[in-house]
């Protein structure tokens, strides 16, 4: 059960790394449409991968020993852990995208504009039609 | 394990502090509700990440899994408020 230990440690440290460039990406990038892109993108794939190296984990943690003995009460409780930690991540991947795009058309309708050439660099043009309430 | 966790958890907080960069100092209103949205979904991996440290991963995937109910529905009624706003506006307009 070494190798899938190793394989969720891989999965979350992946995740991390990939959470690290969706950071970096909403604080660098230079208007609200490139930064949605960022964390949508970003945000959605690493959480997928911390919980599949979550349940990776998860599922090493059975006594695989005494299961093959045929004390099979032992593996209810940690593979219904198992599948609501998939269920979350299939949430996720459901939601995330549907959140990003809901965001995007209200910033879309409410008048952001792109930033669209590298010539007027000096007044980011999403920092002046603020519909701040 | 125990350790391993503890690490991922500290830095994924870490990570988080980028973002409440820009939660502060966000140009306008939808990157704030945007920021927002991303510290609640890592919100959700950081409750599960806490449940694997107290070996009670049962009993906190519960809360993630409300949790990323709330953040879903709250950023979908935060996009549906500016949207309105802004129809409204134009409708007074006109």
């Amino acid at each position: 059960m070494i190798i899938l230990q190793i394989t969720g440690a891989i999965l979350v440290i992946l995740g991390l790394v990939f959470f690290l460039g969706a950071a970096v990406g909403v604080v660098r990038f230079p208007d609200f449409y490139s930064r949605m892109h960022a964390a949508g993108k970003g945000d959605t794939l690493s959480t997928i991968l911390m919980l599949l190296g979550i349940v990776c984990f998860l599922i090493a943690d059975v006594p695989w020993a005494a299961v093959i003995h045929g004390d099979f009460s032992l593996l209810v409780e940690p593979i219904l852990t198992s599948i609501k930690v998939l269920m979350i991540a299939l949430l996720i991947m459901v939601t995330s995208p549907t959140s990003t795009h809901a965001l995007m058309q209200a910033g879309y309708d409410s008048g952001i504009k792109p930033h669209l050439s590298e010539a007027d660099d000096d007044s980011t043009p999403s920092d002046e039609e603020t519909p701040t309430p | 394990m125990e350790l391993f966790f503890k690490l991922a958890g500290m830095a994924l907080f870490v990570l988080m502090l980028p973002i409440f960069y820009r939660l502060i100092a966000g140009p306008n209103a939808m990157d704030r509700i945007l920021a927002v949205n991303v510290i609640g979904t890592k919100t959700t991996v950081l409750l599960v990440i806490i449940g694997m440290i107290f070996a009670r991963v049962g009993m906190f995937v519960d809360f993630a899994l409300a949790y990323a109910l709330l953040n879903f529905i709250g950023s979908l009624a935060a996009a549906r408020y500016y949207h309105q706003d802004r129809l409204r506006q134009e409708r007074g307009a006109s």
